[in-house]
């Protein structure tokens, strides 16, 4: 078994090596090839609807004939949101399968350790699937750019909120123990300013692998404090706010963007118990009815419907996925140029370009300053049964 | 069986035929499948640290993670804090491991079975926590982890991958050849008596636990080894690099390539490098399957039943049974 | 006060649920001596079966029976079909068969059923006719069928023909072969019981942790610890030792400093330094051996 692997997997390289043309790696007169790798299984394997979509979103497109005549040839590996697993995957991606650039890789910790790399290899990095703001550095690392709103600029929308809407505020914080965790924080205590020591009164982390955060909730009630900054994944948030609840706790509770899907993440809490949540919103959730007449949704909902029928649709991470694929099919669109700088030279500069499922008045927007594509949210409440916009669409661009 | 293998003509040629094969190997293929196989090698000396700890003096650990971890981080934290050069960095990783692991066989002394297998768990379950602790953050770098730059080449004329190989290559067959002289020699003899009769091996008058605590330091010393070579091939550290299933892994390969020899280290390294990438393969090619992983699943159950002894283990006794059918 | 009240009664409830796993564990030893490494992956598939049910719309007890029976099915065919052909083998190669079972359950429960959480509905009704700010009553309720499962499970191995066939199968084969005992198919009860415990488990877990194919990692890992400082050789140690484990945990995370941040390291460590002092966990039988 193990040596026939090997032969097989020699053999795979060789052969590789002897077709590979001279002009652009991994661009033909009738293909493109794209890498990509995504948790599909492993501790984030929840993330794995973004790949699956990604992968299908493709695959309804070759069937449409391609872009501009070329079919693409997108795959996606599995890397179990283990650094170095990634390293493993991505060096297949770029040395042995020889992708013309990377899509869509799929968490902090991962990226991280491959940012080095790609950029010394000179392969396009592009709308990378994490919140970190360490994507949009195009002096550093020219070859990596960005997609969402960063975790660290959103944690200051709550700050400023927090201190708006609050008298006296008294702050609670629960995050993640990793980068991600640790962002969103940074950038909530940034958006405090001078007093955020005096202001917060509790910080705790907590761990994926921690069965439940019980503990932690009871401990920042007894806190008293009047603000709670809930920096969790969807399983946790959704503990969180049942939990609150149950002990009737009841501050002003700021939920993080990660966890802001009604259907992940409010339902399993209790929509009742969801009622009065503040969060920031870049995208359509799919299982609010506002939107359902909205020309991006109906869009979205066919596509779903024709290429996905089995999938839960109030998943936010399928219309997450829809959008970033979107976005890079219109961008392919348009770009003539397919050289690897190229290709990096059309994801700096898009202009104004409206997603399906992105809330109105929010743009894609990039340039070759500028690596960050999303850079707006706005603020809402929940109702009990969907999230309520306020304020104004927020520029969070700096 | 249960002993490394005498040295016999047979097991010089076949031990010479793959070195000739391992330095050859480089130019055969890729960059990246050598790299590949130095991730396997990097693995494999990990193994068979645990080889040496279970397989020769009967203590179990389900926690080489945590010593895997130690190794990596010390290489990388001498490289990026005080500017060491790679090679000086594994030698002070090997060091730093040893004695982790020495100080960790004392309390395991008290426990047996089982209860050395939780408590090596435990380690193995901490360890990513203490690695992104906040008071370590400035050696650790905490969640964000560390950059490690690859090795520069050893000379001009090889790429920066197929050195890293040859180093690797070189560290696992030295390291093979000083655990055979060491199973052979009087503490050897020592750390298999403890294994087969822990009572009758203290009568002898063998200091067990100074024997047992200094395997515990030479298994972990290995698996530091191991851990410092597969960060230098990754090029990075992190907390989430080092979660439990590292551990596992470790086990799986000691078993699959004979958790009762010296040699069965390598079958398992390159088992854990190459099956999950060969499931994700099955799986890429047949859509319709389960996922990777649970094919990965399926072939280790497989394998257990019609490999018991592990690779090099079912080897031996194959070469055995057929010179007794020819003899007789 | 009373935060340390909620601690610790969180911590009960929590607590009860590693018991419901560390009692299975415990049973699959009794049973087998093998240490199953699979069973809070089983538990979750079982309760992936409950939510099928409820899907259907069978009413949530009988989801509850017709998934802890179909568990009890599932857990004899695996030992038949799986773990027999390792009996004899060394216990490493019994482990390995273990992780397998854990990566199979684990990845087709995430390609069966998606890895969304789900909300899954309390066994227990929404008050038992009083309220209390310190628990709930669906943590409670667990307390109490925990405790209704150690008692069946005494009950069982004190009273039944069949359980003490099971404790002889376990203590001494050979004698047990004897005197007529199936041990073979002893074994196979014992791995159908501790499927059923850990369904129970399950669908207790689920509801407070969401189900979804990760659900029993963390679970498992107190349960182990659990039934190791019970002592592996005592249902009703393994049933305290998660008790203790939940109530430790969440007493190390209210009040020691950095002790959300180390939560697990620290009661880790306070196992280990229990079992340095009492090696067989604190209600274990300690084993004699002859030499």
């Amino acid at each position: 078994m193990r040596i026939s692997t090997f032969v097989t997997s020699v053999a795979a390289t060789l052969l590789l090596t002897a077709s590979a043309s001279a002009q652009t790696v991994g661009v033909t007169d009738t293909s493109i090839k794209i890498g990509n790798t995504n948790p599909y299984s492993g501790p984030a394997s929840v993330y794995s609807s973004i790949g699956k979509t990604i992968v299908a979103y493709f695959k309804a497109v070759n069937a449409d004939g391609g872009i501009n005549g070329r079919t693409i040839d997108l795959i996606s590996l599995d890397d179990s949101y283990s650094p170095p697993r990634t390293v493993e995957q991505v060096r297949k991606l770029v040395e042995q399968e020889k992708v013309a650039f990377l899509f869509q890789t799929l968490g902090t910790p991962t990226n991280s350790a491959i940012h080095r790399y790609v950029n010394a290899k000179k392969v396009p990095h592009i709308f990378v699937a994490t919140g970190a703001s360490k994507w949009g550095q195009p002096e550093k690392y020219p070859w990596t750019i960005g997609y969402q709103p960063t975790y660290d600029v959103e944690g200051g929308i709550y700050a400023n909120y927090a201190l708006a809407n609050v008298k006296n505020p008294k702050i609670a914080i629960l995050f993640q123990n990793d980068d991600y965790g640790k962002d969103y924080r940074d950038g909530f205590l940034q958006g405090l300013g001078d007093r955020a020591d005096e202001l917060v009164v509790k910080m705790l982390p907590y761990e994926v692998t921690d069965p439940t955060i019980d503990s932690q909730i009871l401990e920042l009630a007894a806190s008293g404090a009047n603000v709670f900054f809930n920096i969790t994944i969807p399983k946790f948030a959704a503990q969180a706010i049942k939990k609150s609840c149950e002990i009737n706790w009841k501050p002003l509770h700021l939920l993080n963007n990660v966890s802001s899907s009604v259907k992940s993440t409010l339902v399993p809490a209790g929509l009742e118990c969801s009622k009065g949540l503040i969060t920031a919103q870049f995208m359509k959730d799919p299982t609010d009815p506002q939107w359902a007449d909205s020309a991006g949704f109906k869009e979205w909902s066919a596509w779903m419907e024709k290429n996905m029928p089995n999938a839960d649709r109030g998943d936010i991470l399928y219309a997450y996925a829809y959008n970033v694929s979107k976005l890079l099919h219109m961008m392919l669109n348009g770009c003539d140029d397919l050289s690897r700088p190229g290709i990096m030279a059309c994801a700096t500069n898009l202009k104004d370009v409206e997603l399906p499922m992105l809330i109105p008045g929010i743009k894609v927007n990039t340039s070759p300053t500028d690596f960050y594509p999303i850079e707006a949210e706005q603020l809402s409440e929940f109702d009990g049964e969907k999230w309520v916009l306020f304020g104004d669409v927020i520029d969070l661009s700096r | 069986m249960d002993r490394p293998n005498p040295i016999t003509p047979g097991l010089l040629i076949g031990f010479a035929i793959a070195v000739a094969f391992g330095i050859a190997l480089p130019h055969l293929v890729s960059d990246f499948i050598t790299y590949q196989f130095t991730l396997a090698m990097a693995w494999a000396i990990a193994m068979l640290g645990l080889n040496v700890l279970t397989g020769y003096n009967g203590q179990f650990s389900i926690g080489h993670s945590a010593f895997f971890a130690a190794g990596a981080y010390s290489a990388a934290i001498f490289i990026d804090h005080f500017g060491w050069g790679p090679y000086e960095a594994i030698v002070a990783a090997a060091l730093i491991s040893f004695v982790f692991g020495f100080l960790f066989g004392l309390p395991a002394l008290r426990l047996e079975g089982l209860y050395l297998a939780l408590a090596t768990f435990a380690l193995a379950v901490a360890t990513p926590q203490l690695l992104k602790f906040d008071a370590f953050e400035h050696w650790t770098g905490g969640v964000q982890g560390i950059y490690v730059p690859k090795p520069d080449p050893i000379v001009s004329s090889i790429s920066a991958d197929q050195s890293l190989y040859y180093v690797a290559l070189f560290i696992i067959l030295s390291l093979m050849v000083i655990t055979w002289c060491l199973l052979h020699s009087r503490s050897g003899r020592a750390m298999m008596a403890i294994r087969d009769n822990p009572i009758a091996a203290k009568t002898m008058g063998i200091n067990t636990p100074l024997v047992k605590t200094t395997t515990f330091g030479i298994s972990a010393m290995y698996a530091g080894i191991g851990g410092a070579l597969f960060t230098y091939a990754s090029e990075f550290v992190s907390p989430d690099a080092f979660n439990f299933f590292v551990a596992v892994y470790i086990l799986v390969g000691s078993v699959v390539g004979g958790i009762v020899s010296i040699p069965g280290a390598i079958f398992g390294g390159l088992f854990i490098v190459f099956m999950p990438n060969f499931a994700q393969d099955i799986r890429l090619a047949y859509e319709w399957l389960p996922p990777p992983w649970a094919i990965f699943g399926v072939f280790l159950i497989l394998i257990i039943y019609f490999v018991p002894f592990g690779v090099w283990g079912s080897l031996e006794r194959l070469i055995v049974w057929t010179k007794r059918k020819v003899s007789g | 006060m009373e935060l340390f009240l909620q601690l610790t009664l969180a911590g009960l409830a929590i607590g009860s649920i590693y018991s419901c796993v560390a009692l299975s564990v415990v049973m699959v030893y009794q049973a087998s001596d093998h240490f199953n490494f699979a069973q809070g992956e089983m538990a979750m598939f079982s309760t992936y079966i409950a939510w099928t049910f409820l899907g259907m719309g069978a009413p949530i007890w009988l989801s509850f029976v017709l998934a802890v029976a179909l568990s009890f099915l599932a857990g004899v065919v695996i030992e038949r079909l799986l773990v027999k052909p390792v009996e004899d083998a060394p216990i490493l190669n019994q482990i390995m068969v273990f992780i397998g079972l854990l990566v199979i359950f684990n990845n087709m429960a995430g390609w069966i059923w998606e890895f969304t959480i789900k909300p899954f509905p309390s066994l227990f009704p929404a008050d038992f006719g009083f309220k209390s700010s310190l628990i709930g009553p669906h943590h409670m309720g667990v307390i109490g069928l925990t405790l209704l499962v150690l008692l069946l499970v005494f009950c069982f191995f004190r009273f039944t023909r069949v359980g003490l066939a099971m404790r002889a199968a376990a203590a001494n084969p050979d004698s047990a072969r004897l005197v007529g005992v199936s041990v073979g198919w002893m074994l196979a009860l014992g791995w159908g019981l501790a499927a059923a415990i850990g369904a129970v488990g399950g669908i207790l877990v689920a509801p407070i942790v969401y189900l979804e194919p990760n659900m029993m990692a963390g679970v498992l890992l107190y349960g182990f610890a659990g039934a190791l400082l019970g002592g592996i050789t005592s249902p009703g140690g393994a049933v305290l030792g998660g008790l203790i484990i939940g109530v430790l945990e969440n007493w190390v995370g209210g009040y020691v400093p950095g002790g959300s941040e180390l939560k697990l390291t620290f009661a880790l460590i306070l196992i280990i330094a229990v079992l340095l002092f009492k090696p067989a966990g604190l209600f274990g039988r300690v084993v004699v051996k002859r030499v």
